[in-house]
């Protein structure tokens, strides 16, 4: 039965390739263009992405990539402060922007018709922002308040910034998108303009338009409206501190009254999808679910949720898509009455026998389906598939990269995980944060 | 250049929703199911709604419908939680149930292939379910894990004090999740008890979308529900919305004050519904356009985020808005969205917020049907409040006729600043309570 369900999936792969072609090309100023073709309904997502994200910034101004992305929706030379999402609106469009270690990116979704007139905006704030002290000063308090409604008012996030401050030694990974607060209570006009005027560019950025449209119109409108623009000169290589080797292990207790649940986190140094080389990341994909996926199947939910009752909540996660060194973390919230140490030491002996033992290979065959399987669901989000092209090309990847990676996910073998494991888990590598409401709870 | 974007616009929501055929197809049995046949990916996406939900919960038993509903996926017929999840893992299916106070939501996604193995489980988990006891006692430690956290949530204490203070002794008026006495109370009889009068085929919606005809459908719905009981029991009364005007403080350590607001509403069948949905895009709807948006956060920076909904139960209805500002800045907050609320009630909206918030809603409409499982529930969310099928087709004809009139008609009757509750969670600065 087994063999039937797969080569059915051989089939069902190559069958939704077909329908959404993708078309790429770069214009002569370095800007690079994907189109996604969904012709199942008349509209269209345009995502501008840039090359350059919170792990970008320069010492003492930590927040001002997300902050400029903020701002970019205030005055430019020909729209008025919030008139760019005015305008989107009134054609019956929704826009917004988001701010990562690696990149920000800035999207429309709107009927497809409308694709020259948001072109027209967006290539429009690439070059011409008018930014005004009084804007500076608002948003600055918006972006603070977002800050208190994210982190400082959420014990969970408080716990995650000390974590991560802890695994990075060097590099920025370890300072928070939103920034450190006191950094973001000084950020100034000159600091947004600064990191506006050298890293927003077309060299440095990536057109993404999904949805029902013609490849061939896409290319003579991104022409028109990007291709005029110059590219930066200036621009720096992307370069920035890497990790050192690591050699030991960091612990830390964050205690916060706020915190109803106790629970534990390990996270470790752990290699992301490389262009050309991305089988230890697909390597991991399989060793996280096999570790802290389903709590029905994974090694953690069946030895601390099911065999015993040390937890109500176990779980493994991985983010394979970054541009230098990512993590690979586990999380266990112990039952009532069990202490985080007993319960970090039933993680630990539970991962210990996941490498002692062989894999179930129903169980490999059966992530294998769901890996093949999600391809398809994928299809049926045009968005999320432009977002995995727009983060792929500003996190080192290439659209060839993008494109293999179904395929090396199904050629993981038992052994390649097992040899991924005892690299990555490796406690010199690691932190282990216990979260708790008071310090009688850290035991 | 902009108006001509406008005419445009409109032609363009039209013909992209007329593009959506549903077809309505009734079982044998007399079970009615809505289909869109959308056969380019070979998958499809179900969605199954029973009126009731943890309304239902019997007295002394809050929390059952809720903990009965998680545990469905838990074990049924023959087969115990880790051989059902290992069997739909295998499947690469999704099955989701969800209980909330009025209803029960049942979501699946299945590959073409394996459409008949997992709707064999589906069916399995509806009507044998097992509720073993180590998965009653597993899931209940999750639930109850869950309402501490509830409790150390400025959202939820916020919430769960207006609903309290509102709906009383009504189940509106506590969670469904229940409390940690009844939680711990629960027997497995309560869950048998709790499948027996939540998970019926007394009011049941069905929608499909993807890679299935609506003949299939209907050959496969009394297979597939049948076996679930015809009747149950009837929902609680309607309640009125008790909470009258002013400011109760919670006080809670934490840097960032949030407060919830709001005051009774209208019902989703009143023809005045259109006009207070417009209405409420204005005051506080999704985009960054709303007033509560450009005052709050575009010219103060109080906040991050504010908006305001109308949330039509089945039993009551309210008019309600949420922010977060910090506790030094909270208390200004609420004197703008008063501000905000007063203008609104008492000027109205002028003819050009109108035009341009139709043009927004006309045309942004048709992008929510973006995907196979986000129109199976537009569609069963429109069955379960008394659509017709052509309501897609003429929703923004419906919108269009709304005049200026009666926007600023139904805000001067239904907007009332000085009925308006602010339940705050926090250390506001300059805020006290009422009473």
């Amino acid at each position: 039965m087994r063999r039937i369900i797969a080569s059915a999936f051989l089939s069902f792969t190559a069958l939704p390739a077909l329908a959404q072609e993708v078309t790429t090309y770069t214009l002569d100023n370095g800007m690079d263009v994907v189109v996604i073709e969904d012709h199942r309904a008349p509209a269209v997502v345009q995502m501008v992405w840039y090359k350059i994200g919170s792990a970008d910034e320069p010492v003492g101004a930590s927040g001002v990539a997300h902050f400029l992305e903020h701002l970019l929706f205030k005055a430019t030379d020909t729209l008025e402060s919030g008139e760019f999402s005015e305008i989107v609106a009134a054609n019956g469009g929704s826009d917004n922007a988001f701010t990562s270690y690696d990149y920000t990116a800035y999207f429309q979704r709107i009927a497809a018709d409308r694709l020259p007139l948001m072109m027209e905006m967006e290539s429009n704030r690439m070059n011409n922002l008018r930014l005004t002290q009084a804007d500076v000063d608002t948003e600055r308090n918006v972006v603070l308040e977002e800050r208190n409604q994210r982190t400082e008012n959420n014990p969970g996030a408080l716990a995650r910034e000390q974590f991560n401050a802890a695994l990075y030694q060097n590099h920025r990974y370890g300072v928070p998108i939103i920034g450190w607060k006191h950094e973001m209570e000084d950020l100034s006009l000159q600091d947004a303009t600064d990191f506006y005027d050298l890293y927003y560019a077309p060299n440095n950025a990536v057109l993404i338009v999904a949805g029902d449209v013609d490849p061939v119109e896409v290319k003579a409108l991104a022409e028109q409206y990007y291709g005029t623009i110059p590219a930066e000169e200036n621009l720096p290589e992307r370069l920035r501190p890497q990790e050192p080797p690591q050699r030991a292990e960091r612990r830390i207790t964050y205690v916060d009254e706020r915190v109803s649940q106790p629970y534990l986190t390990r996270s470790y140094l752990a290699p992301e999808r490389d262009s050309g080389a991305q089988k230890e990341a697909a390597a991991l994909v399989y060793l996280a679910d096999l570790l802290g996926g389903s709590p029905f199947s994974s090694a953690l939910g069946q030895a601390l949720q099911f065999d015993t009752q040390t937890a109500v909540y176990s779980s493994a996660g991985y983010r394979g898509s970054s541009l230098d060194d990512t993590t690979f973390s586990l999380s266990v919230a112990p039952a009532d009455g069990v202490s985080l140490s007993q319960a970090e030491a039933a993680m630990d002996a539970a991962i210990a026998a996941f490498l002692d033992a062989p894999i179930d290979p129903a169980l490999m065959e059966s992530l294998r389906t769901q890996l093949r399987a999600s391809e398809i669901y994928a299809k049926d989000n045009v968005q999320g598939i432009a977002r995995r092209y727009g983060a792929a090309l500003t996190q080192g990847l290439t659209i060839k990269d993008v494109q293999d990676w179904p395929q090396i996910l199904q050629q993981v073998t038992e052994a390649d995980i097992k040899a991924v494991a005892a690299k990555v888990l490796n406690r010199d590598q690691s932190v282990t944060g216990w979260v708790v409401s008071s310090q009688e709870e850290a035991r | 250049m902009l108006r001509f974007a406008l005419a445009l616009c409109l032609t363009i929501a039209a013909s992209a929703v007329s593009a959506i055929e549903i077809k309505e197809v009734t079982s044998a049995g007399g079970i009615n199911a809505w289909v869109v046949e959308e056969p380019s990916i070979p998958f499809t996406a179900l969605e199954i709604r029973m009126r009731g939900g943890a309304s239902l919960d019997l007295p002394g038993k809050r929390g059952a419908t809720n903990l009965m509903m998680a545990l469905i996926e838990e074990g049924s017929g023959e087969m115990d939680a880790q051989e059902f999840q290992t069997k739909l893992d295998a499947l690469a299916a999704s099955l989701s149930f969800r209980a909330s106070d009025d209803t029960m939501s049942i979501s699946a996604r299945f590959l073409s292939e394996n459409r008949d193995e997992v709707l064999a489980l589906l069916r399995q988990a509806l009507t044998q379910p097992r509720f073993d006891q180590d998965a009653i006692d597993r899931v209940r430690a999750q639930v109850l894990s869950g309402i501490a956290s509830d409790a150390k949530s400025p959202n939820s204490i916020a919430r769960s004090y207006f609903n309290q203070a509102a709906f009383g002794d009504h189940p509106y008026g506590s969670s469904p999740d229940g409390t940690v006495e009844s939680v711990n109370s629960l027997t497995q009889q309560d869950m048998f008890d709790a499948a027996r009068n939540a998970l019926t085929r007394k009011d049941i919606y069905v929608s499909a979308v993807g890679d299935i005809t609506a003949q299939e459908i209907g050959g496969l719905l009394d297979d597939l529900l049948g076996d679930l009981p015809a009747d149950g029991p009837d929902a609680p009364a309607d309640v009125a919305f008790g909470l009258g005007g002013g400011v109760t403080v919670i006080p809670y350590d934490t840097p960032q004050a949030v407060a919830l607001f709001g005051h009774s509403g209208i019902k989703r069948n009143d023809d005045d519904f259109f006009a207070a949905y417009i209405l409420n895009e204005v005051l506080g709807g999704s985009g960054f356009e709303s007033r509560l948006m450009n005052e709050v956060r575009e010219k103060r920076g109080l906040t991050y985020g504010i908006g305001s909904y109308l949330v039509p139960k089945f039993q009551a209805e309210m008019w309600i808005g949420q922010v977060a500002s910090g506790n030094e800045t909270i208390a200004q907050a609420i004197d703008v969205i008063r501000t905000v609320w007063t203008d609104l009630a008492t000027n109205g909206m002028t003819q050009t917020e109108l035009d341009g918030i139709k043009t927004y809603l006309t045309g942004a409409y048709p992008l929510r049907f973006d995907g196979n499982a986000e129109i199976a529930g537009i569609m069963v969310g429109m069955q379960m409040i008394g659509l017709p099928t052509d309501y897609v087709t003429n929703r923004n004809d419906y919108l269009a006729a709304v005049t200026l009139d009666d926007v600023n008609r139904v805000a001067a009757q239904y907007l009332r600043p000085d009925d308006l509750r602010f339940v705050v969670v926090g250390q506001p600065v300059g805020l006290e309570s009422t009473e």
